[in-house]
């Protein structure tokens, strides 16, 4: 079994748990889907450290943030596939 | 000594029938044996501490309230007293108050239980005379509960309870859902589980309310998380951004309140809660899980479920709280292995091989059941080896 770099809890979910120390630039990450077991391979387009959520596929703004399977928040500026998702690019939809 | 329980997987798990505790005078069991010394109020923990240092083995409890509260308020501070008092892990407590009616409230609350307890108060005496008194008895009582035995106890005299803290995403992934999965183990023993955080919960409240095993169950929890939501939304200035996530969430990669909620969803596993408890309330439908209404400040959190009862605490982090509680033992797990790391000292399960997939949920949840019942047969926790004995009590609203 090679390296799990991140981890996907749901397949639904739109983005990833980076689980290594940090990605760096361009790096080709492995990737597991919790639920059925899968395994995927996305390229981090940034250094992203351990924790840190990593986007699965290109994001608009407005739209929902899945993980769980579930709506975790809105999109506030525009991510790319690979980039680093956070507080920066990602707000509540409560509160 | 050794019972295999039926998983819902399927599987057969070998697991220990029983643990080392303290029987106490009521039915319940305890994993601890203190003597505990209780201000009724803020301004008797002079005498209380004064009356701890004199008796070896005993411990004060100070905390900052208990004068001109009222109403509901009121009420949650007798309960937490009382609950304090009355939980399993104490074997007799000395309670000490600045005037006789209070006091004597608290002491006739714990009483009920049917072990040692004896109140005193300060009018009148002064600070060096009650110190004299309680003392005197603080010695009897302890050197009373020395002679006590740990005997065998059946694995559902365990009430446990759950609540995490500086949480990150390793949380989600890994250490909440080991609670998870030792609460789906042990849930058909017939252990009493608690989980709280109402605030917590936001983002994932509809997905927790299905949880309930009853409608009625459902229909309260609802109603809870409304309540707290209200206060929240009328006493916020602006939003949460300074409070959820914490800086240490954000830290470990959380971003928003509805992430960490489903985060913290994982901890109870599959299990259906059966009852809604106010703060402190001790349960009365039998084994099973309970929600109880909480903050999610992790030392209010832990000193409510203490005082409805719960006699042992797990407490999976991320980033690295310290937490613990001077009656309920509070057992840390992590899977951060930056936690692990660099504060490995407050770490009773390491569950981090979980993120480099070298072990599974089912693993980790059979260690952490291992240690549980090590702790419950009076193995020290991180915490109580560190001193930590943080009691905190909640309160609703300023005084009259």
């Amino acid at each position: 079994m090679s390296q799990t770099d991140l981890i996907i809890h749901d397949e639904k979910d739109n983005v990833a748990v980076v689980v290594i120390d940090k990605t760096s630039k361009n790096q080709e990450c492995n990737g597991w889907v919790m639920e059925n077991n899968k395994t995927i391979k996305i390229t981090s387009i940034n250094e992203i450290p351990l924790g840190h959520k990593i986007a699965l596929q290109d994001l608009r703004e407005g739209d929902t943030i899945l993980k769980y399977g579930h709506d975790i928040g809105k999109v506030v500026k525009p991510i790319k596939k690979g980039d680093h998702v956070h507080v920066h690019n990602v707000k509540t939809k409560k509160w | 000594m050794f019972i295999m329980l039926k998983l819902r997987s399927g599987k057969n798990m070998k697991m220990p029938e029983s643990f080392l505790g303290y029987k106490r005078e009521n039915g319940r069991a305890g994993t601890r044996n203190h003597v505990i010394i209780l201000p009724v109020d803020d301004i008797s923990n002079a005498c209380a501490e004064a009356v701890a240092n004199n008796i070896k083995g005993t411990i004060a409890l100070p905390h900052s309230y208990g004068r001109l509260q009222f109403g509901a308020d009121l009420e949650l501070h007798f309960r937490t007293m009382i609950g304090t008092g009355s939980n399993p892990n104490v074997a007799a407590v000395i309670v000490i108050g600045i005037e006789p009616k209070w006091t004597k409230k608290i002491v006739d609350g714990i009483a009920k239980t049917g072990k040692p307890v004896e109140g005193f108060h300060i009018e009148r005496t002064g600070d060096i005379g009650t110190v004299m008194k309680a003392s005197k008895r603080a010695q009897e009582f302890v050197m009373w509960a020395s002679e006590k035995q740990r005997e065998e106890c059946p694995l559902s005299d365990l009430w446990i309870s759950v609540k995490c803290g500086e949480s990150d995403t390793t949380s989600g992934l890994a250490a909440n859902p080991t609670v998870g999965n030792l609460m789906d183990k042990l849930e058909p023993l017939g252990v009493h589980l608690c989980f709280g955080e109402t605030s917590e919960l936001t983002g994932a409240e509809t997905v927790c309310a299905k949880r309930g095993a009853t409608p009625e169950a459902s229909e309260k929890f609802m109603k809870t998380w409304n309540s707290y939501n209200d206060f929240i939304l009328k006493e916020a200035t602006d939003d949460l951004s300074e409070s959820q996530p914490t800086a240490g969430n954000i830290a470990g990669g959380l971003t928003t309140i509805e992430e960490k909620a489903f985060g913290n969803f994982q901890k109870i596993g599959s299990c259906k809660f059966i009852d809604v408890l106010g703060p402190g309330e001790e349960p009365t439908k039998g084994k099973g899980l309970y929600f109880m209404d909480t903050s999610s400040a992790a030392a209010e959190c832990v000193t409510l479920q203490a005082a409805a009862g719960f006699n042992i605490h797990l407490f999976p982090t991320g980033q690295g709280n310290i937490v613990g509680n001077p009656i309920e033992p509070v057992i840390k797990l992590t899977a951060n292995p930056l936690t692990v790391k660099g504060m490995g000292e407050h770490i009773d399960c390491d569950v981090s091989k979980i993120l480099t997939r070298e072990m599974n949920m089912s693993q980790a949840g059979d260690e952490l059941i291992k240690i549980t019942i090590r702790v419950a047969n009076g193995r020290l926790t991180c915490a109580e080896a560190l001193g930590h004995k943080e009691f905190v009590m909640t309160k609703l609203y300023r005084s009259a």
